[in-house]
C-alpha cells in the first residue's frame, strides 16, 4: 500500500548491500552468483502473475542491510545469510514498479563488492513511507544521521513478501515418483542407522528438513493421499521437540492451503541450518550419490544450508542442546561479530556537600565508604572496559539534574545492598493482583519501586503506588497560571492535591494491553497492545501523549531503554523497531525473526536490543547499524522472557518449555541451563549483584538460581571456536529455593535497589 | 502412545454431515457430497489455523484457559470479523438433538422476555481490581500465611494416609523436609509388613514453635472458652488457616478427649462446642483428615448416639446436637470412605445394630436414625423405610399407651417426627402420585397417615420452588432444571452441605469456667439451645454394602442417665432474627430455621447471630422447625 514510489534515490542501497552479500555468500560456498541469474531470469514471469505485491508490506521490512555511518563498526557481520531469493524478490519489486531502470543497476552490480556505503536510505523500504529524508531526517540533527533501517537477515526479508508465494513454492514442482518418497525416506533411515554411532546423532539431524519438505513436495503436487500416509509413516521419528511444527503441518493437507500459511512459508525462504561435521557430510555424501538419490539430494543442496566444521562429530546431547528452533541453528558465522557487551562509564556525578555531611551526622563511616566509591567510578573511567562501546557510539540522552539526583539516591541505596548468596537469600513481597479475573497480561515496576503498572486484557493500564506517596495529577493549564512560578516548592504546588489517590487508569487502547514499561525517569510509561499501537503515557498528567503506530498487528512487548528516549517494540509482525519517543517513525527496524517477537530487552549499555520470538530463537540486534550480531538457537518453543545480566555479559532466557537458558553474549554460546519449572517462564530478573537469577513462571512458582555458580565456568578455545558445548546437568545444585504462590502465576520479578525481591501476578482463583 | 496421537491430529476433520446441516441452516439444500468434502476439509483446515493463532493470544494473555476473545484476536489478525457479542459465560451451549436418523448439534437460541430482564434486579458490580502485598518467603523461608499456599498440600497429605509407603522413597529423606516423612503411625503398621525387609517408619515429629503453641493455646480456650466473638473468630481460623497441619493430632486429640470427658459430665454445651470444632476442622479446604480419622469418628458418633448428653434430657436440646453431629459422621463418611477403610459400611451397621436392639433409649434411637437418615436417601430406602411400621407400633406405644414416663414421650416424639422428616421427600419419589391414606397405613402403619400428608406437602413444596426457580432465576441460555433453591442467589452462602447451627449467646452466669479444660463440668446448661435445621440430603450416595468383616465399635456410650421428670421446656429462638453485630466469618452459623413461609427465611440471610429470644415465645419455634423441615428437604438436587 505504501511503497508504490520507491525513489530512485535509495536503489544504490540495495544493489551494493547486496552484491556486498553475495560476494560474500560466493567466498563461502561458491558458484551461487550464477545460479542467481539464473533463477532470477527464470522466476520472474511467475512474479509479475501475482499482484498482491504491496497488499503485505506492512508486514515487509526493509530487506536493505544498510550501515551506518562509521565503517569501522560496520563489520558486515550478517554476510553469511545470503539467498538467491532476495534479490529476487528486490528485483521482482523494482519490476514491478516500473523501475527498469534499477533492475537494470542491480543486475550489473550483482557481481560487484562494494564495501562502504554511506546512504541512509534503507529507512523508506522500512517503514514503506517513502521518502522519509524530507521529513524524518532533516530535523532530527545528529542522532538521525545515523538513522538507517536494516535488516541483517536479507534472506528473510523475502520471506515476508508473498508476492514470491509463488517463486518459492514453485521450486517443488520439480517431481519425483510420488511413490519414491517413502522408498527414498526409508533407505536414508536405514543407512543413517547403520552408521557408525558417532556420525550417527549428527546425521539424524537430517532428518526433520527432509521430512518437512519431502511432505510439502507431495503436498505441492497434489499428492494428497501419499503425502497423508508419509507423514503418517514418518512423523513418529521426528524430535519431540518439533511438535508444535508437525501440528501446523499436519493440518496442511491442500496446496491451496500452502498459500498464506507463514510456518512453511519460513520452511521454504530460510535455509534450516545443520552442523556437520566434515566427515560425517562426507559419508552422507558418499551414500546418496552411490545410490543416486539425486531427489534427496536436491533437497539437502536447495534447501538445506549446511554449515561444516571440522573436528569431532557431536554427540546427541550436545546436538539436541542447541537444536530446536524453527530453521535449524544459527551458522556460526552468524555469531562471530564483535558484541561491545561493557557498560558504559557512569558518568561523574559530585554528590552535594551537605548531602554528604549529613550522612555523616547520621552514620559514621558511611562517607569514608561513600568517598572511595566515587574515587572507584573516577579509575574506572580512566581506564575503559575494553568491552564497552564508546561512550558516544550511540547518542544518549543528556542527564538531567533530576537523572542526577537519582543516581545519587541510587548509590546511596546500594551501599545498604543486602549482597546475597546461596546461604543469604532474597525476601521475596509478591504483590497479588485481585479481582483481575485473568486479565492481567504485563506488569512493570519502577527501577526504584515505587510504582508498579499492570496492563489488562480489558484494554486498561493501571498505575498504583506503592509508598505511601499518592498519584497526583498537574493542574489544568488554567490553575498552572496562577501559581507563583518564584517559589521554591514550585514543583510541589504543581500537583492538584484534589487528584490524590493510590491508583490511576489510563484509558486509550483498544485491545489487550500485552506489554508495558516505565521510563528510567518515572515521567513516561509506554504501553503496547494487540489494538497495534504503543502508547506513551505521562506520569505527570495521566494521559496519552504519543500514539505509536507502524506495526500493523498484535505488539506483544516494549520496553524503554535504561537510559531512556529509546524504546524497541516487537510484535506479530516479526519486525522489532526501535523508536524514539520524539519521533512519531522508528529509526530502527530489526528483521529476520520467522515468527512473532514475543519479547524485547534492551542491554544495559543501551547500544543493543535483544529479542525472543516463537521461531525459538534469540537474536541480539546492534542499534547503531541494525545487524543482527548474535542468533541463539537451544529453546524448544517461543520464548517469553529474557534478562540481561546487570553486568552486561550474559542473557537468561526463558521459553514455554519451562527452561531457562544462559548465554555468554561475548562468545555468543550456550553457558547453562536450568530444568526445573513445568510451565511458561514469564519473568526472569537477575539480582543487582548478578549473584542470583530468579524465575517466575505459570507453574505458580518464584524460583531462585544461583547465578554466580551457573557462569563460574571455563570455556576452553576449542568450545568457543565451535561452538560445541557441553552442558553438565547441574539444575539442581543450582537451585537455591522454589516457592509456590496460592494459584497466581508469576508474570513479574524485580530486585529492588536494596536487593528485595518483589514479584507480580493476577491471582486466579 | 504419542504417535497415535499425532496420528490422529493429522486426520481429524469435521464431518461431511456437518457441512450438509450448516448448508442447510442457512438455505442451501442439495450440497454435492464431493463439495461437502471439500468444504470440510477447508473448514477444518482454517479452523486449526485460528485455533493456533488464537492460542498465541492465550500464551501472551497469560492465561492457561482459551477464552472466546482470543478467538476473536486471532480473527481479527486473519481480517476476519470476530463473533461480536459471543460472550459465554458459563459452557457453551450446544445442544445436542437426534431424530430421523440424524444427529444434531446446535445453539439454543432462546426468546428472552425483556420485561423479565428489567425488572430482575442487577447482579452485584464485580469487585474492581486491586494490590495486595505478601510476604511470599522471608530470607528463604516461606511463611505459612493464608496467601501462600499450605506447607503440605492436600494431595500430598492424602497420599501420606492412603498409600504411607509411597511417600517415603529411598533418598527422599535426606530432603530434610519433615512433611514428607510424616507420616500416621495408626496407618503404617500394617502396610509395612507387605514388604520382606523391615523397614522401620521414620517417626513423625509434629514441632510446633513458639508461636504455633500460643496459637494452639488461644485457639482451643477460644473454642471453649466463653466469648462467643471469640469463639466465632477462632472457628474461622480453623476453617480456613492454611498452616494447621502441623497441629492437627493435637487437635484430633483435644476433641476426642474432650468429649470423652464431657459425656460423662452431660456437659451439652462443650458438646457442641467440639464438634464445631470438627466441623471447622472438616471445613479447612487445607486439611486432610484421614489420619485422625480413628480419634475423630468415635467422638462424633458418641455425640450421635449416647444415651444421655446433657443434665436435663427433657428440657435441653440435645436432638440438636444428634443432628449436627449426624451430619458431620454424613459428610465424613462422604469424603473418606474407601473400599479399604469402609467407614460408611461400618458406621451404617453400628447404627442399624443399635436401633434394632429392643432394649434401646429414645435418645439412642433418635440418633441412629438420624445418622442413618444423614447418608442419604439410598440408606433411607433400604434400612429405614423397610422398618417404619415396627418402629410406627413402637411409636404408638408410647404414645397411646399408658404414661410411662415423660422422657420417653418426648423421645418418642422426636423420633416421630425425625422419620417423618427424612422418608417423606423419599417416599415423595419412590410412590406414584396419588397419595392415599388407607395405603399409607397399611403399608407404613401408625405412621402411615402422618407421612402420607408429609408427603403431599413435600410434592407441593417441590412444584412451587421448581416454579420459583424457573421464574427468579434468568438464565438466558437455559433453566438448569438441577438448581438448588436460590431464590435470593445469596442463601447458599456456606455451600450445599452445611450442617447450620444457631446457638444462642449465653446469659451472663454460665460460661464461668477457664477454657482450655474441656472436662469442666458446666454450670446447668438451660440456655444453651442448639437447633439446626437441615438442609438438602445429598443425593450421591453409595448403596451400603453391609458385608463389611468387622464391626467397628466406635463409640463410646459410657454414660450414665438421668433421668429426671422435668418439664419440656424448650427454649428455641425464631430464625430470621436479627443480625446483630455482622461480622463476616460469623455466617457460616447462619441458619435457615424457618418462620413458615419459607421463601422469606431464605432472604434474610444476613442473619448472623440470632439474638435470644424470651422464652416464652420460643415454644413455637421448634415446632415450625419440625414442620417446615420436609418443604426444605426436597429442595435437594435431584
Amino acid at each position: 500500500m505504501r511503497c508504490h514510489d520507491f525513489p530512485k534515490l535509495e536503489l544504490p542501497v540495495f544493489s551494493s548491500a547486496h552484491a556486498h552479500f553475495i560476494c560474500k555468500m560466493a567466498a563461502v560456498q561458491g558458484g551461487l552468483v550464477d545460479a542467481v541469474e539464473e533463477k532470477t531470469i527464470k522466476s520472474e514471469p511467475v512474479a509479475d502473475a501475482t499482484a498482491n505485491n504491496s497488499a503485505n508490506d506492512a508486514r515487509a521490512p526493509s530487506s536493505s542491510p544498510g550501515s551506518g555511518v562509521s565503517p569501522g563498526v560496520n563489520k558486515p557481520a550478517a554476510g553469511a545469510a545470503e539467498d538467491q531469493q532476495t534479490l529476487l524478490a528486490v528485483l521482482q519489486f523494482l519490476r514491478k514498479n516500473n523501475l527498469s531502470e534499477s533492475v537494470e543497476i542491480l543486475r550489473r552490480e550483482a557481481g560487484l563488492p562494494e564495501d562502504s556505503l554511506d546512504q541512509k536510505g534503507g529507512d523508506s523500504t522500512g517503514t514503506g513511507l517513502g521518502g522519509p529524508e524530507a521529513d524524518g531526517r532533516t530535523d532530527a540533527g545528529s542522532l538521525l544521521s545515523r538513522v538507517t533501517v536494516s535488516s541483517s537477515a536479507p534472506s528473510k526479508a523475502v520471506a515476508e513478501d508473498q508476492p514470491d508465494v509463488n517463486v518459492v513454492l514453485s521450486a517443488y514442482s520439480q517431481q519425483g515418483d510420488p511413490a519414491l518418497y517413502e522408498v527414498y525416506y526409508s533407505g536414508l533411515k536405514k543407512f543413517i542407522e547403520t552408521v557408525l554411532d558417532c556420525h550417527r546423532a549428527e546425521l539424524s539431524q537430517v532428518f526433520y528438513p527432509l521430512f518437512v519438505h519431502m511432505y510439502l513436495e507431495l503436498v505441492y503436487n497434489n499428492h494428497e493421499n501419499k503425502a497423508k500416509a508419509f507423514f503418517e509413516k514418518f512423523s513418529g521419528d521426528q524430535e519431540c521437540y518439533y511438535q508444535d511444527d508437525l501440528r501446523v503441518l499436519c493440518s496442511l493437507t491442500k496446496k491451496e492451503h500452502m498459500r498464506g500459511n507463514e510456518t512453511l512459508l519460513d520452511f521454504r525462504t530460510s535455509k534450516f541450518v545443520l552442523r556437520i561435521s566434515r566427515d560425517s557430510y562426507q559419508l552422507l555424501k558418499r551414500h546418496l550419490q552411490e545410490r543416486q538419490n539425486n531427489q534427496i539430494w536436491n533437497i539437502i543442496q536447495e534447501h538445506l544450508y549446511i554449515d561444516i566444521f571440522d573436528g569431532m562429530p557431536r554427540s546427541k546431547g550436545q546436538i539436541d542442546a542447541m537444536s530446536g528452533s524453527l530453521a535449524g541453528e544459527a551458522k556460526r558465522e552468524a555469531n562471530k561479530a564483535k558484541v561491545y557487551y561493557g557498560l558504559l562509564k557512569e558518568p561523574e556525578i559530585e554528590l552535594p556537600l551537605d548531602d554528604e555531611d549529613e550522612e555523616a551526622e547520621n552514620e559514621e563511616g558511611k562517607p569514608k565508604k561513600k568517598k572511595p566509591k566515587k574515587d572507584n567510578m573516577g579509575s574506572k573511567s580512566k581506564k575503559q572496559d575494553p568491552n564497552a562501546p564508546s561512550q558516544t557510539r550511540i547518542p544518549l540522552p543528556e542527564l538531567k539534574d533530576s537523572d542526577k539526583l537519582d543516581k545519587i539516591m541510587n548509590m546511596k541505596e546500594a551501599t545498604k545492598r543486602i549482597r546475597l548468596g546461596p546461604d543469604n537469600l532474597p525476601s521475596i513481597c509478591f504483590y497479588s493482583f485481585l479481582n483481575a479475573y485473568q486479565g492481567l497480561t504485563a506488569v512493570d515496576l519502577t527501577d526504584d519501586s515505587s510504582l508498579i503498572a499492570g496492563g489488562f486484557a480489558d484494554s486498561t493500564v493501571r498505575v498504583w503506588s506503592v509508598t505511601p506517596k499518592k498519584l497526583r495529577k498537574v493542574k489544568s493549564a488554567a490553575d498552572l497560571n496562577m501559581i507563583d512560578k518564584e517559589s521554591d516548592d514550585v514543583l510541589e504546588r504543581i500537583m492538584d492535591e484534589k487528584t490524590a489517590s493510590e491508583s490511576k487508569i489510563l484509558y486509550g487502547h483498544s485491545g489487550p494491553v500485552y506489554g508495558i514499561s516505565f521510563s528510567p525517569d518515572r515521567n513516561y510509561l509506554l504501553s503496547s497492545s494487540e489494538d497495534g499501537t504503543i502508547r506513551l503515557w505521562s506520569l505527570q498528567t495521566f494521559t496519552c501523549l504519543v500514539g505509536y503506530k507502524g506495526h500493523n498487528y498484535p505488539v506483544w512487548d516494549t520496553q524503554f531503554s535504561p537510559h531512556g528516549y529509546y524504546f524497541v517494540s516487537g510484535g506479530h509482525d516479526r519486525v522489532a523497531r526501535l523508536w524514539a519517543t520524539d519521533h512519531y517513525q522508528p529509526l530502527r527496524m530489526f528483521s529476520g525473526h520467522l515468527a512473532d517477537i514475543t519479547c524485547t530487552r534492551f542491554h544495559p549499555n543501551s547500544n543493543y536490543v535483544v529479542t525472543g520470538s516463537s521461531d525459538r530463537t534469540i537474536r541480539l540486534w546492534d542499534v547503531l547499524n541494525g545487524n543482527c550480531v548474535r542468533i541463539f538457537t537451544g529453546h524448544k518453543g517461543p520464548i517469553h522472557a529474557l534478562a540481561f545480566s546487570p553486568n552486561g555479559k550474559f542473557l537468561a532466557s526463558g521459553a514455554t518449555d519451562g527452561r531457562v537458558l544462559l548465554w555468554d553474549i561475548g562468545h555468543g554460546l550456550m553457558v547453562g541451563e536450568l530444568k526445573g519449572h513445568t510451565d511458561t517462564i514469564y519473568s526472569l530478573r537477575f539480582s543487582r549483584d548478578s549473584e542470583i537469577l530468579a524465575s517466575g513462571s505459570m507453574d505458580n512458582t518464584v524460583r531462585l538460581w544461583d547465578a554466580t555458580k551457573a557462569f563460574d565456568l571455563e570455556t576452553d578455545d576449542f568450545t568457543a571456536a565451535t561452538g560445541h558445548i557441553h552442558l553438565q546437568d547441574n539444575s539442581q545444585e543450582l537451585l537455591l529455593g522454589s516457592y509456590m504462590t496460592k494459584s497466581t502465576p508469576v508474570i513479574h520479578l524485580h530486585f529492588t535497589r536494596r536487593n528485595l525481591l518483589l514479584a507480580a501476578g493476577g491471582y486466579n482463583p | 502412545m504419542a504417535e497415535e496421537r499425532r496420528q490422529k491430529q493429522c486426520s481429524v476433520t469435521l464431518p461431511t454431515e456437518s457441512m450438509k446441516a450448516i448448508a442447510e441452516s442457512i438455505g442451501v439444500g442439495q450440497l454435492q457430497e464431493e463439495s461437502c468434502t471439500a468444504l470440510s476439509e477447508e473448514v477444518s483446515y482454517r479452523i486449526k489455523e485460528i485455533a493456533q493463532d488464537a492460542l498465541k493470544f492465550m500464551h501472551h494473555g497469560k492465561r492457561r484457559k482459551l477464552t472466546t476473545s482470543d478467538i476473536d484476536n486471532a480473527l481479527k489478525l486473519k481480517n476476519v470479523e470476530p463473533l461480536y457479542g459471543f460472550q459465554s459465560q458459563e459452557f457453551i451451549p450446544f445442544r445436542f438433538a437426534s431424530g430421523g436418523g440424524r444427529e444434531l448439534h446446535f445453539y439454543e437460541e432462546k426468546e428472552v422476555d425483556l420485561s423479565d430482564i428489567i425488572n430482575t434486579p442487577l447482579p452485584r458490580v464485580p469487585l474492581d481490581v486491586s494490590l495486595k502485598a505478601h510476604w511470599l518467603s522471608i530470607d528463604g523461608t516461606q511463611p505459612s500465611i493464608p496467601e501462600n499456599p499450605p506447607p503440605v498440600p492436600k494431595e500430598q497429605q492424602k497420599v501420606e494416609s492412603t498409600e504411607p509407603l509411597k511417600v517415603v522413597k529411598p533418598g527422599q529423606e535426606e530432603d530434610g523436609s519433615i512433611q514428607a516423612k510424616g507420616q500416621g503411625a495408626a496407618q503404617s503398621d500394617g502396610k509395612g509388613k507387605d514388604k520382606g525387609l523391615i523397614r522401620l517408619k521414620p517417626r513423625s515429629t509434629h514441632e510446633l514453635s513458639v508461636e504455633q503453641q500460643l496459637y494452639y493455646k488461644e485457639i482451643t480456650e477460644a473454642c471453649v472458652g466463653s466469648c462467643e466473638a471469640k469463639r466465632a473468630e477462632a472457628l474461622q481460623s480453623i476453617a480456613t488457616d492454611p498452616g494447621l497441619y502441623q497441629m492437627l493430632p493435637r487437635f484430633s486429640t483435644f476433641i476426642s478427649e474432650g468429649v470423652r470427658v464431657n459425656v460423662v459430665q452431660n456437659n451439652l454445651a462443650l458438646l457442641i462446642y467440639l464438634m464445631r470444632m470438627v466441623k471447622a476442622l472438616m471445613d479447612n479446604p487445607t486439611l486432610y483428615l484421614e489420619k485422625y480419622l480413628h480419634e475423630l469418628i468415635p467422638a462424633v458418633v458418641t455425640c450421635i448416639v449416647s444415651k444421655q448428653l446433657c443434665l436435663r434430657p427433657d428440657v435441653d436440646n440435645h436432638w440438636a446436637l444428634r443432628d449436627f453431629a449426624a451430619r458431620l459422621m454424613a459428610q465424613s463418611c462422604k469424603t473418606f470412605s474407601t473400599t479399604t477403610n469402609n467407614i460408611q459400611s461400618r458406621i451404617t451397621k453400628t447404627f442399624t445394630k443399635s436401633w434394632l436392639d429392643d432394649k434401646t433409649q429414645w435418645t439412642t434411637r433418635y440418633g441412629c436414625i438420624a445418622g442413618l437418615a444423614e447418608l442419604g436417601p439410598d440408606v433411607i430406602k433400604t434400612l429405614i423405610l423397610p422398618r417404619l411400621t415396627v418402629e410406627g407400633a413402637r411409636i404408638k406405644a408410647v404414645m397411646e399407651g399408658p404414661v410411662i414416663s415423660n422422657i420417653d414421650k418426648i423421645g418418642a416424639d422426636h423420633v416421630q417426627s425425625l422419620l417423618l422428616k427424612h422418608c417423606a421427600s423419599v417416599i415423595a419419589k419412590l410412590r406414584p402420585q396419588p397419595d392415599v391414606v388407607d395405603q399409607y397405613r397399611t403399608d407404613y402403619g401408625y405412621l402411615g397417615p402422618m407421612l402420607c400428608s408429609h408427603v403431599m406437602k413435600a410434592r407441593t413444596q417441590a412444584a412451587l420452588q421448581a416454579q420459583q426457580v424457573n421464574r427468579t432465576t434468568l438464565t438466558i441460555t437455559q433453566p438448569r432444571p438441577t438448581l438448588t433453591v436460590s431464590q435470593s442467589g445469596l442463601s447458599g452462602s456456606t455451600g450445599p452441605r452445611t450442617p447450620s447451627i444457631i446457638k444462642v449467646p449465653s446469659s451472663l452466669a454460665l460460661m464461668s469456667q477457664r477454657p482450655g479444660t474441656p472436662s469442666q463440668p458446666s454450670p446447668p446448661a438451660t440456655k444453651y439451645i442448639v437447633m439446626a435445621t437441615s438442609s438438602g440430603a445429598a443425593s450421591t450416595q453409595q448403596v451400603i454394602t453391609l458385608s463389611s468383616s468387622q464391626s467397628a465399635s466406635p463409640v463410646t456410650t459410657s454414660v450414665h442417665s438421668a433421668t429426671s421428670a422435668l418439664q419440656p421446656l424448650v427454649k428455641l429462638d425464631s430464625g430470621g432474627s436479627t443480625g446483630l453485630t455482622a461480622s463476616r466469618p460469623l455466617q457460616k452459623y447462619i441458619v435457615v430455621s424457618l418462620p413458615p413461609s419459607a421463601s422469606s427465611s431464605l432472604e434474610p440471610k444476613s442473619t448472623v447471630i440470632p439474638t435470644p429470644i424470651p422464652s416464652a415465645s420460643l415454644d413455637g419455634g421448634l415446632k415450625l422447625e419440625r414442620s417446615d423441615s420436609p418443604g426444605v428437604r426436597t429442595q435437594s438436587p435431584h
